[in-house]
Parts: structure tokens; C-alpha cells; sequence
């Protein structure tokens, strides 16, 4: 007897992907299961792009594989389960959302009672009912987001992949985008989001990928992540009402930096900040302001690339 | 600070290949094609005018002049119709082949020497002769009237010392002749179907440079990944496009032809099924163009800017802008590879011989085969658009 295991939405194996002498993804794999929020973070020219393109299908890889639900990217049947929205505004700008959306659905193979329903559900969704029969070029410029992401899952795809949904949008609608996720979330859609701000990781994405010079440079949730770059460390800083001349020493020989007037203490426990301020006490210092500082995802990002995200 | 602004002006234009294009060479190549056709490169460049020739009468005197046509430079002048190399030689035109052979568009004119004619070949005004018959076809309005002229200057050098009828009038010339348009007598006809077919497909390949333009437009704005991401090939899309294109095409050409029909009053109706076939062929045909432009740029201002040097060099030398036979031989000939001339060519074929469906074969074979060539050669091109 055989037991069939079930496929999971995504499965990205060793993959290496060159354009000429540059090797855009060299040997990424990743295993997403179904439900999941991943998000795929790196500096521009990581290699994010091209990834995202072969799960799409557009790039094919030089070796290695991606199976959406079991299925090679690009096949019918892996299209079938997967719905694209690209960063760009990827939509008919003379056309209505309507038109749009039932172009996109068309495209998917939806016909007669299944595409009206998938757009009924996209315009429900994006919260476009109500402007259905507008024409997208006089859309504001998040409804044009919205919809952008609509008609990527007319055909009410399983496995979503948002590439950067919120760029360039106003705070405002930000929030209704990340509203729309959480709900396709809840709707049990698989989703990968590649993003530049950090805080829509933090908010979405429930194990995070940081991708650098082609490869998966670490990957887990935030508290992970954090664990895994800089262990249990935190980062005490102190201020002294003493000048910093008079402080140097007494801080460098307790292993802290002086950085912009602040004393650094990196501390694994945070009794550890006692036995620094009783020290302070004892040697005449008066310490004006205490803080505890948590490594984040932009500390992880930083520490391990080296570079800003939004570099 | 004006200085600044032109040299930005220059370092833009440098760096725009299109409108380098349409600055530089567009004039350049439009002015060698006007300078070709009218200005005349040299002498040899000047069109002949075909005429066929029939001598029914056999005498010395009509010999003398079938001898001298022949031999004129401006004329290029068949006793018998082309035969191919190692095929018996053709019989000689009658005056119903000849005829016939005007009709059909095979020569823009025919002089037919009657009986009695060697009797009193040369006479001025009324005299009693036995005029030469000039069939002409009146879509080339030039060719008869040069035609005619020709001959009463072939007859004075060839005929002079031979007897003269009358010597009271010179108003009828050195020889009789009757003049008879072929085409135009049954019905009033005008050249509005060629003028019709002309601007039609000019304009439909700007069209269709447009319609396929909309690809790029689709690449750039990143919708083309998109729609491939989906369940649509490269080959289904780009025929998607051809189709749209087509039809549109069609389209054009039937408002076009029915604003002619209702204001110049083309008799259309009465032409309908040539009109559609030949519809259907330059629609098809213009639309693979429009594919072929898209599919080689890289960007909607490339493609405009090739598609008109392109477009207006072929409309210049396809019969667009004037027709044909002003043209030397060399370009009549190079008009040949224009989907212009094709489709030209045939809407004469239906609005002017009246010629049936079934002639039509060498015009829409051509315009069909091409179009699926060109959209195959498309087709390839656009393997761009692909997975990568």
C-alpha cells in the first residue's frame, strides 16, 4: 500500500537561475505550507524578482524546481491554482474594473456563471462594487492597487503571490490592502508577499525569507530571525549627565561603545542593567536615561546584508 | 541659458532613435522617392508606355508605321502577346484580343490599323479616311493621350511622301484617329475606387502599426507577463491581436468604401463580393504588419517611428499616393513588394474591369501568403515576450 502525501502549495528546490555570467537565484529552496504568509524580503537585485517570476512561470529555471501543489511553474495546472499580482499596474487603463477583471478571468479559462461569480467576489473584495463601470484611468491610485490585485485572483486562486501590493499607495489605503490580505488569509489562500517596508512582514507574514546575491539567507518568524542573528543579546543604552570624556573609560572598560553621546552595553539579561547602574552609582556617575532596546527584523535585515531594505 | 536649452534639445534628439529617424531619414528617403518618380535619375529611369498594335490592313504604308511604333523609345509597343522562353510564339493580336487585353489591364492602350488604311494614310481635316482605332483604359489618363501624340509623330517620319487627302484643315491631325476609352463607355465611371484603395491601406497600416503597438504597451506596462502568466500562449495572443487588427481593418475599408459609395457614388453593390474577398485580404494582410513592427521594437516610440518610415515608403512606392504607371519601370516593379500595389491592384480589378471573383486569385494569394509570412516571422520575434 502506498500513502500518498499531499502536495503543498509551494516547493521550490535548489533552483539556480543565470542571465549570462550573473546567477540572479543560485540554489534557493523553500517549502511553503498551505496557509502561510511568507514574506520574501531583500535589498533590490537579491534575486526576489526573478524567484517570484518562476513561481509565476515567466523565468524558467537553469536547474532545479518549483511545484505549485505539485505541478512544474508555468503549466496550466500549476496557473490554474496560482494567481500573480506584479508590482506593476498590470491592467487595461481604457478598459472598466468590470471589463478588466473579466478579461483576467477570461485569460484563466473562466466562462459563463464562474466568472461572474469570481468577479462579484474581486469587486466585493477590493471594495470596487461601486465603481464596477469606471474606467481604471480615473481610478485614485489605490483603487488602481486594489484592483491591480483583484485581477490576479478572479479564478480564485490557492496559492497567492502579491509582489510589493503597496507601492506608492497613501497610509489609507495601505491599511485597506493589508485588510485584503488578512482576509484572503483567512479565506485560506497560501500567500507570498514581497515587500520593502518591514512592518507589513512584521503585520502579515507568519515566517519571513531574507534573500541576498540569489540565496535564502535566513528564514523563520520574526522572534526566530532575531534568535538566530544576534542570539539572546539585547542593547542597553545609557546616558550620563557627566561629559563623554569623563565617561569613556569607565564604559569601555565595562565592554560598552560611546556612540552619538550614548553608552551601548549589548546584555544577554536584563539584571545585567542593575549591575551597570549600581557600578555607575558607585564610580560618581549620574546616569540620566536608561532604555532596552530589542533587535527587530530591520537589526536582522542590517546584520545580515549589510544594507538597508529599502536600499 | 538659451545655449543650455539647445544643447539639451541635441543631446535628446541624439539619444531618440525614433525621432532621429523621423528628423534625418524619413525626408531623406521620402525625397529619394518623389526624386525617382518625377524628377527622373536619368533619361533610361522614364516609364515606357506599353501599347499593342494590330494591322489589319497589311499594306506598305501600315508596315511602315507598325515599324516605326516599334521602334520608338517612348513606346513599348507587341504586335503579339509575351510568350514564355521555348513556348511557340503567340499569334498576333486582333482587334477583339487587343481590346480584351486593354480591358483586362495587361496594356494601358492598343492602336488598331483598319482595312483602306495604306489607301490615304495621311490627309488633314475631314477628309474621308480610314481611321486608326486608340483603345485606351482611362485609370492611366496619361498613357492614351501620350500614346496618340506618339503616333502622329510616328506617321509624319514614316508616312511623309506618301499621297494626302485633304490639306484644308489641320484639326484632325497627320492621321485619322478614333479614340475610345474601353473601360469608362459602358458606364460613368471614376477613379474614386483607386483613390479609395490607395489612402485606405495606407491608413490601415497605421492602424494596424497602432493596434499592434498596443503588445508593447502591454510589455511595459507589465499586463503582457501577466496574461501569459495565465492560460494564453504567445502564439494565441499574438493571434488575438492579428484578429483585432483585422477586423478593424475591415472595418475601415467598408466605411470607407461606403462613404464613396454614398458620396462619390461608387457603384459598391453591384461589386459586393469582390469588394469582401478583397477586404478580408489586405485586412489580413495589413494586420500581420502591424504584428511584424510590434514584435521586432522595443518600444511604442521605436515602432512609431519605424512604422511610419516604413508605412509611408511603402504607400509612396506601393501606388498609394499616385499611381503606378507614373513610375519607372524599376519602381513599378519594386511596388510589388508593398501590400499597397497588391490591394490597389485588385480593388481596380473589381471596381474598374469588373473583372469576376476568380482574378482576384493572384492578389489575394499574394496578400494572404504574405500576411502568413509575416506573421510567422512575427511570431518568431516575439519569442521575446516568452519565459525566459
Amino acid at each position: 500500500m502506498t500513502l500518498s502525501v499531499p502536495a503543498v502549495p509551494l516547493r521550490i528546490d535548489s533552483v539556480i537561475k543565470r542571465f549570462g555570467d550573473l546567477t540572479a537565484v543560485a540554489g534557493v529552496s523553500l517549502v511553503v505550507p498551505e496557509r502561510a504568509c511568507l514574506g520574501l524580503l531583500g535589498p533590490n537585485g537579491a534575486g526576489k524578482s526573478t524567484l517570484i517570476r518562476g513561481i509565476a512561470g515567466r523565468v524558467r529555471p537553469d536547474e532545479g524546481s518549483i511545484l505549485v501543489f505539485g505541478e512544474p511553474a508555468g503549466s496550466p495546472a500549476a496557473g490554474a491554482q496560482l494567481g500573480w499580482v506584479p508590482q506593476e499596474l498590470a491592467l487595461y487603463p481604457l478598459l472598466t474594473c468590470r471589463e478588466n477583471l473579466e478579461a483576467f478571468g477570461r485569460y484563466q479559462g473562466l466562462r459563463g456563471q464562474a466568472l461572474r461569480d469570481g468577479i462579484a467576489w474581486c469587486l466585493e473584495w477590493a471594495a470596487l462594487a461601486d465603481r464596477a463601470g469606471d474606467v481604471v484611468k480615473t481610478l485614485s491610485g489605490g483603487m488602481r492597487r486594489r484592483l491591480n490585485m483583484a485581477a490576479g485572483l478572479v479564478h480564485r486562486p490557492r496559492v497567492v503571490l502579491l509582489d510589493e501590493p503597496t507601492v506608492g499607495v497613501d497610509p489609507q489605503s495601505r491599511n485597506r490592502i493589508f485588510d485584503m490580505v488578512e482576509d484572503l488569509r483567512g479565506q485560506g489562500a497560501t500567500i507570498i508577499y514581497t515587500t520593502h517596508y518591514m512592518e507589513e512582514a512584521e503585520r502579515l507574514c507568519d515566517t519571513i525569507a531574507i534573500i541576498d546575491h540569489g540565496r535564502i539567507i535566513a528564514q523563520g518568524n520574526k522572534e526566530e530571525l532575531v534568535e538566530q542573528s544576534f542570539g539572546r543579546r539585547g542593547d542597553v543604552l545609557m546616558r550620563f549627565a557627566s561629559s563623554v570624556e569623563n565617561t569613556a573609560a569607565w564604559v569601555a572598560a565595562r565592554g560598552g561603545t560611546l556612540d552619538g553621546g550614548a553608552a551601548h552595553f549589548a546584555i544577554t539579561q536584563p539584571v545585567e542593567i542593575a549591575g551597570l547602574l549600581d557600578a555607575a552609582g558607585r564610580d560618581g556617575l549620574e546616569v540620566m536615561d536608561v532604555t532596552l532596546r530589542r533587535p527587530n527584523l530591520e537589526s536582522v535585515f542590517l546584520h545580515l546584508t549589510g544594507r538597508e531594505l529599502r536600499q | 541659458m538659451i545655449w543650455a536649452i539647445v544643447r539639451n534639445g541635441f543631446r535628446a534628439l541624439r539619444r531618440d532613435r525614433g525621432a532621429m529617424i523621423l528628423s534625418f531619414i524619413l525626408p531623406i528617403a521620402f525625397f529619394s522617392i518623389f526624386g525617382a518618380i518625377f524628377g527622373g535619375m536619368s533619361n533610361s529611369g522614364t516609364p515606357r508606355i506599353r501599347a499593342l498594335l494590330v494591322d489589319e490592313d497589311r499594306s506598305p504604308a501600315s508596315e511602315r508605321l507598325v515599324g516605326a511604333l516599334l521602334h520608338d523609345p517612348s513606346l513599348d509597343a507587341h504586335t503579339q502577346p509575351e510568350v514564355k522562353k521555348g513556348e511557340p510564339a503567340a499569334p498576333d493580336y486582333t482587334a477583339a484580343s487587343a481590346e480584351k487585353a486593354v480591358h483586362d489591364g495587361d496594356a494601358p492602350a492598343a492602336l488598331i490599323i483598319p482595312k483602306g488604311f495604306g489607301a490615304h494614310p495621311i490627309g488633314f481635316g475631314q477628309a474621308e479616311r480610314a481611321p486608326i482605332r486608340l483603345l485606351h483604359d482611362s485609370s492611366d489618363p496619361v498613357a492614351g493621350q501620350m500614346v496618340a501624340g506618339i503616333l502622329q509623330k510616328d506617321a509624319m517620319t514614316s508616312l511623309s511622301g506618301t499621297p494626302v487627302r485633304d490639306a484644308a484643315s489641320n484639326s484632325m491631325g497627320f492621321v485619322a484617329v478614333d479614340v475610345r476609352d474601353v473601360i469608362g463607355e459602358k458606364k460613368q465611371k471614376s477613379m474614386i475606387s483607386f483613390y479609395a484603395a490607395g489612402i485606405g491601406v495606407m491608413f490601415l497600416l497605421f492602424t494596424a502599426s497602432a493596434a499592434g503597438g498596443s503588445l508593447l504597451d502591454e510589455s511595459e506596462s507589465g499586463a503582457l507577463d501577466r496574461i501569459l502568466s495565465a492560460r494564453v500562449s504567445m502564439t494565441t495572443l499574438l493571434a488575438g491581436k492579428m484578429a483585432y487588427s483585422a477586423l478593424l481593418a475591415c472595418l475601415q475599408l467598408t466605411l470607407m468604401f461606403l462613404w464613396a459609395a454614398a458620396v462619390f457614388h461608387l457603384d459598391l453593390f453591384s461589386h459586393l463580393p469582390g469588394f469582401i474577398v478583397m477586404t478580408v485580404a489586405t485586412g489580413f494582410a495589413v494586420a500581420s504588419f502591424g504584428m511584424l513592427l510590434a514584435s521586432v521594437s522595443h518600444t511604442r516610440a521605436q515602432a512609431g517611428a519605424i512604422g511610419t518610415l516604413l508605412i509611408l515608403t511603402m504607400s509612396a512606392i506601393g501606388g498609394s499616393m499616385f499611381p503606378r504607371y507614373f513610375m519607372p519601370e524599376a519602381m513599378q516593379k519594386a511596388g510589388l513588394l508593398t501590400f499597397n500595389a497588391w490591394a490597389i491592384d485588385g480593388y481596380t480589378k473589381v471596381f474598374w474591369r469588373d473583372e469576376p471573383i476568380t482574378h482576384l486569385a493572384p492578389q489575394v494569394g499574394v496578400l494572404i501568403g504574405a500576411g502568413i509570412v509575416v506573421f510567422l516571422i512575427a511570431r518568431r520575434f516575439a519569442r521575446k515576450w516568452e519565459s525566459v
